[in-house]
């Protein structure tokens, strides 16, 4: 019925298939976009199948740069609606040792998906109209000794809707920030979440799609990381740093 | 972490994983005997294991359907409500369904649950053309009706490996509307023969007053329904013939305190209750979601039980000792001074199966907050059930003895026998079959 697709770079993740219902929930064609794409084959025909929407797989590397024109270029349709959910948490003792594992998580988090993204807000931009939507992370807000290459790549993702948003503001094209806190997917399974600052990836989708159909900014999903981030932010550094958390 | 069934009774630290794929299930099934878990809604420890519980929820993808034959294929974690979400739109329904539509495929047939309709048309497991099962050594086993492997795993409590694929046939229907008749029955004796004379009906349940005594014990709302055909409904109803629109439904926010549900609070609650059915008596047209599934509008409606949480009983006593049995079991209930809130009595048609629980006769399904006291009188339920050559349903239970099992159904011991001879008993266990040593 809509003819508006969605296109979900991170089309393997939990968060980004979760997203991907939704809007399949609502009407929309899907494409997702993954390393090794075809292997999604199951989750297409059970899309298909509940929501009798057509839902197209394509290979997508954000780490590799100049593959994303072509990529565009081979999507069936110009998406309406881009998410990118693609993410890399790494870990930060190894990324403290090894500069080149702190190199694959602030690329896989920033570099790369702002790259595919700048492609996409040129089109956008020329057509007049769109949706980005990118998933960044309340661990951008403030860089803590536990995850701060993963929260600089990040801070720096943030930053960069941010400038989209305010650069396409007058263009018809709308930039959507998802601050998640803790969600229970892949990413952090086998960690002990505290519950009442979990949300799940169903619940985290309808809240995206409907901060997208209101225009809204930035949003944190769960309420209370509102209230924990501003007072986190708000720290004076010199008692920050002394502090673990 | 702390699991437990829908009752919150009994609670267990459980080892939880949830694999994505048969590579990950075969690795959490080496770690030693573990058990399959759909959507926890059985009571008790059923899909419980301290050691390996093995979540399904990953396994939820729908594989294929044939509009033709209505052969729905699917992942045995798929949620029941998505099914009908997604096909009865297009003319399809759940061809036996429990109380609640927030059950999965693969507990659907573990349990070989049973619906209003099993007089008319069996259990769950009538509808099922095959599973795949992953048994011992991590082997897939496509298997089907009249073969062990089917007939043991149908009812078999996840005690005979994990089920990841089904093939399911769903019953065609013109709306997602019921009609619905409402008969108030004033004593036991006349719920009964309601039943009797209602044997055509497609669907039939009681909601039945335990809390009253005497001459009105047993007094109930016997609710019959079918599926309306289209150009049977009320133009309002007719242009929405798939239903009315979902209920939004509220949520139970906490714990409430026990006292809430005192015995004066249910005694009150099931008069009005009954009364109010009086006077609703008749025929109307009622959407699929309040026919069926009365309580999923109130999600976590388990929590007003309170933190101690609660229990159910339910048995099925042959036809010939319903009437003696069931008279004994609400005047045990009524002694023992302890109300049911939820009563809910059935007629179930004949049924032969390896360990599945419904026989043809009554069951009576009871719900109780947890105490010492309540505790104790479903002992002696237990005893009366026994008594009168009647079964329980393990979907419910969280507390059974083993030897009362045993003595009411003597299938369990074949149960057991086939489980060592095959080796499964080294593979597959829970909390319960622990317990109750099948
Ligand atoms: C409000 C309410 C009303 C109910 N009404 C009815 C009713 O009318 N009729 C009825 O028959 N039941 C009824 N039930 C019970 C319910 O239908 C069963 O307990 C059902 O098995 C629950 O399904 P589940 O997916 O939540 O399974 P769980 O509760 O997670 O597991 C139940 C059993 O199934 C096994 N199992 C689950 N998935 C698999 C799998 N993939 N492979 C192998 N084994 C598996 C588990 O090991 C366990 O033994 C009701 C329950 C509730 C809460
Ligand atoms: N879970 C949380 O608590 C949480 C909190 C805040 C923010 N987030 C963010 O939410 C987003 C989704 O994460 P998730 O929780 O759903 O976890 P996830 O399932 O691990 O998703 C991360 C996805 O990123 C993809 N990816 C990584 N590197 C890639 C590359 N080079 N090219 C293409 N795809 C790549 C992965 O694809 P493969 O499947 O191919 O590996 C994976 O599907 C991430 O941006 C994450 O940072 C998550």
């Amino acid at each position: 019925m809509t003819d508006q697709p969605v296109l979900i770079l991170g089309g393997r993740s939990d968060i980004g298939l979760a997203i991907a219902h939704r809007y399949a929930d609502l009407g929309h064609t899907v494409q997702l976009a993954a390393r090794n794409a075809q292997s999604l084959s199951q989750e297409k025909t059970d899309m298909e199948l509940r929501y009798g929407v057509t839902v197209s797989l394509h290979d997508f590397d954000v780490l590799a740069p100049d593959t994303h024109e072509a990529f565009l270029d081979g999507l069936p349709a110009l998406p309406q609606i881009a998410v990118c959910a693609v993410g890399y948490m790494g870990d930060q003792a190894e990324s403290q040792r090894d500069p080149a594992a702190a190199t694959l998580v602030m690329r896989s988090n920033f570099e790369g998906p702002a790259n595919i993204l700048a492609l996409l807000a040129n089109l956008f931009e020329a057509r007049g109209s769109g949706t980005l939507i990118g998933i960044s992370s309340v661990a951008g807000d403030r860089g803590r000794a536990t995850n701060y290459v993963y929260g600089a790549a990040k801070a720096g993702f943030t930053a960069f809707l941010s400038g989209l948003r305010n650069r396409l503001a007058g263009r018809g094209v709308h930039v959507l920030t998802v601050l998640p806190g803790f969600v229970a997917t892949r990413m952090t399974e086998g960690l002990d979440l505290p519950e009442k600052l979990t949300t799940d990836p169903e619940t985290l989708a309808v809240a995206v799609a409907r901060a997208a159909e209101k225009r809204r900014n930035v949003i944190y999903v769960k309420g209370v990381w509102a209230v924990v981030m501003l007072v986190i932010r708000n720290i004076p550094e010199a008692i920050f740093k002394k502090l673990s958390i | 972490m702390k699991l437990s069934g829908w009752g919150r009774y009994p609670v267990a630290d459980c080892r939880l994983s949830a694999p994505r794929d048969a590579v990950e299930l075969r690795a959490c099934l080496d770690a030693g005997p573990g058990i399959a878990r759909g959507n926890g809604r059985a009571y008790g420890d059923s899909a419980m294991n301290p050691s390996n519980t093995i979540s399904m929820r990953h396994f939820n993808h729908m594989i294929a359907f044939d509009p033709e034959t209505g052969q729905l294929i699917t992942e045995a974690g798929v949620i029941l409500g998505d099914v009908i979400r997604t096909f009865l739109p297009r003319g399809w329904f759940p061809p036996v369904t429990p109380g609640t539509k927030f059950v999965t495929i693969g507990g659907m047939i573990a349990a070989d649950v049973h619906g209003k309709n099993h007089h008319c048309d069996g259990s769950f497991g009538n509808f099922v053309d095959w599973i795949e099962v992953i048994g011992p050594g991590g082997e897939i086993r496509r298997t089907g009706p009249g073969e062990a492997l089917f007939e043991w795993t149908v009812g078999g409590m996840g005690l005979t490996g994990v089920i990841i694929r089904a093939a399911v046939r769903l019953t065609a229907v013109e709306t997602g509307w019921i009609r619905q008749r409402i008969l108030p029955a004033p004593t036991l004796a006349a719920t009964m023969d309601t039943f009797e004379t209602a044997q055509d009906a497609t669907y039939s349940v009681a909601w039945i007053d335990c809390l009253s005594t005497g001459a009105r014990q047993g007094r109930s709302l016997v609710m019959l329904g079918e599926h309306a055909a289209l150009d049977e409904l009320p133009p309002r109803a007719a242009r929405r013939p798939h239903g009315p629109p979902a209920r939004r439904a509220r949520t139970v926010p906490a714990d409430l305190p026990g006292f809430v549900l005192n015995r004066a609070a249910m005694r009150a609650f099931n008069a009005l209750y009954y009364r109010n059915g009086c006077r609703k008596a008749g025929t109307v047209h009622v959407g699929w979601d309040p026919f069926f599934y009365p309580l999923d509008s109130v999600l976590g409606w388990n929590r007003i039980y309170g933190r101690r949480g609660f229990v159910q009983f339910q048995c099925v006593l042959p036809l010939a000792e319903s009437y003696a049995g069931l008279s004994s079991l609400l005047d045990a209930v009524a002694a023992a001074g302890q109300g049911a809130f939820l009563s809910v009595l059935k007629r179930f048609g004949a049924q032969e199966s390896r360990f599945s629980f419904p026989m043809e006769g009554y069951t009576l399904a009871l719900d109780f907050p947890v105490s010492r006291r309540s505790l104790a009188m479903m002992e002696r339920l237990d005893e009366i059930t026994v008594a009168h050559g009647g079964r329980f349903y393990l979907a419910k239970d969280g507390r059974l003895k083993p030897n009362t099992l045993h003595s009411a159904d003597p299938r369990a011991a074949a149960f057991r026998a086939m489980r060592q001879d095959t080796g499964l008993v080294r593979e597959f266990s829970s909390r319960q079959s622990e317990r109750v040593q099948i």
